[in-house]
């Protein structure tokens, strides 16, 4: 089975507040709050650490869930964030997500 | 209520600085008639300074970030600064006068995921426009500069300030702009001088001419409630603040000076002198801005508009008290309900013209 890696898209802005993530596509000013779970899944979105090793560090260890549930519900959020342009996806590792593209 | 307004509100709640207008530069290519500024550089802040400040920026929570000036690419680090602020994931925001953006540098602000570009012009007329800038040859060259920036994917908005000169030219501007595929914002406000000088407020359109701006559909699409008589003032409105300003947005000058707002010259300390965090969270200036309800205001508390009036507390500010009633806020709620404010009833028969502030940066020198 092939890994899936994601990263987060240069066209984005996110902050923290109060515990939610705040995340803004500037592309087409989509907004949307992450909660903890999915902000874990977000912060960890390297383009370089397979997802099957974010779930299994970052969500289970830390939110004691299920790690087939967990594995399941992480790849829905990562096909609805990559659908907004929010998170890039790939079977290859991506590049550092911190460089603008195209620069 | 919208998630982005959801959000904006628990902000404010909590005395989160999630939004800050940055100016970088006072300096200017262009010396638009209107403008409050002055352009000399009294020593900005360097690009380490600038970079440290936004590091703390967002270490305080801060996600919009409006970068503006005078004309931030005067500044040869401008794209460097800007690099810096997208790393840190702001949502950025640019006001500049495009006359210096050329394909180049349209390509790098979109590669570099800003979100929105903000344009000053003045009028679809050339000669009218270059006659506001001073600056010949500054239509063409802004106009040219938006098509470029549209043409990479940007969202762009023509930014318009109504004032004599231009008074018949925002119906031409604003089809100009829907032509580019360009958003369309006017705005009547003309604000003194830095320094106090109010000579400028002479550009401002008169009170009569109001009510075709605000009975415009083009600029007002829910018209009949903007322009309806207010609704009676209910015990929460009185609870209610006038707006944003030190609650969950602040301004910083190109000195470090920090103040409530871009149009609130109420200096708040220096982030050259203290932490950002420690301003936000400890001046005396902003408790006290802070601390002001609807219920607290001298003379607008008692006024029918209350809880609908756009009273800006800068304005208010520079004509004497931050509690104290804005006029030119008066006259557009008058001129937008026709129901007069209680600012306008009290002075009836009077002439009580309140001398304007002196404001003084805390960078500058006495």
């Amino acid at each position: 089975m092939p890994e899936t890696y994601i990263a987060r898209s240069s066209a984005i802005a996110a902050r923290m507040l109060a515990g939610e993530m705040m995340v803004m596509n500037s592309m087409d000013s989509t907004f949307f709050t992450l909660n903890e779970v999915a902000t874990a899944i977000w912060q960890a979105a390297d383009g370089r650490t397979p997802l099957r090793e974010i779930v299994r560090n970052r969500v289970c260890e830390q939110f004691d869930i299920d790690p087939d549930q967990a594995q399941t519900d992480a790849e829905q959020f990562v096909s609805e964030l990559s659908q907004h342009g929010i998170l890039l996806v790939s079977d290859q590792p991506l590049g550092d997500p911190h460089t603008p593209e195209a620069l | 209520m919208s998630l982005l307004n959801e959000m904006s509100q628990k902000a404010f709640d909590l005395g989160v600085p999630i939004s800050v207008h940055m100016d970088v530069t006072y300096r200017c290519n262009e010396r638009c008639v209107h403008c409050y500024l002055d352009h000399e550089d009294h020593g900005e802040m360097t690009t380490v300074e600038i970079k440290g400040v936004l590091d703390q920026l967002a270490e305080a929570g801060v996600f919009f970030l409006t970068f503006s000036g005078g004309e931030v690419f005067l500044r040869r680090d401008f794209f460097e600064i800007l690099e810096y602020a997208r790393r840190l994931q702001f949502n950025v925001k640019i006001k500049t006068n495009a006359v210096m953006i050329r394909e180049s540098e349209a390509k790098r602000i979109r590669a570099l995921g800003v979100d929105t570009i903000q344009i000053s012009v003045y009028s679809y007329r050339p000669e009218v426009h270059d006659a506001i800038t001073k600056l010949p040859g500054s239509f063409h060259r802004t106009i040219k500069a938006i098509r470029f920036m549209l043409a990479q994917g940007l969202k762009v908005t023509i930014a318009n300030v109504l004032m004599t000169w231009n008074r018949h030219d925002s119906d031409g501007l604003q089809k100009l702009a829907i032509e580019m595929g360009a958003h369309y914002t006017l705005d009547p406000t003309i604000t003194p001088k830095m320094d106090g000088d109010t000579s400028i407020l002479s550009l401002r359109i008169s009170g009569e001419e109001l009510p075709d701006v605000f009975r415009n559909p083009n600029l007002v699409p829910n018209m009949e409630e903007f322009c309806a008589p207010p609704k009676p003032v209910t015990d929460d409105d009185l609870e209610g603040y006038s707006c944003s300003a030190g609650h969950s947005f602040c301004y910083i000058s190109p000195y470090g000076d920090v103040f409530p707002c871009v149009q609130f010259p109420l200096p708040s300390g220096n982030i050259r002198q203290q932490k950002f965090l420690d301003i936000w969270n400890h001046s005396p200036e902003l408790k006290e801005v802070r601390s002001i309800k609807a219920k607290d205001l001298t003379t607008c508390s008692s006024c029918s508009h209350v809880s609908s009036c756009t009273r800006c507390p800068g304005l208010a500010y520079m004509e004497g008290s931050m509690r104290g009633p804005s006029t030119a806020d008066c006259e557009k709620s008058y001129y937008r309900t026709g129901v007069p404010t209680a600012n306008m009833l009290r002075k009836a028969g009077q002439v009580p013209i309140t001398s304007l502030v002196q404001i003084r940066p805390l960078g500058l020198p006495a």
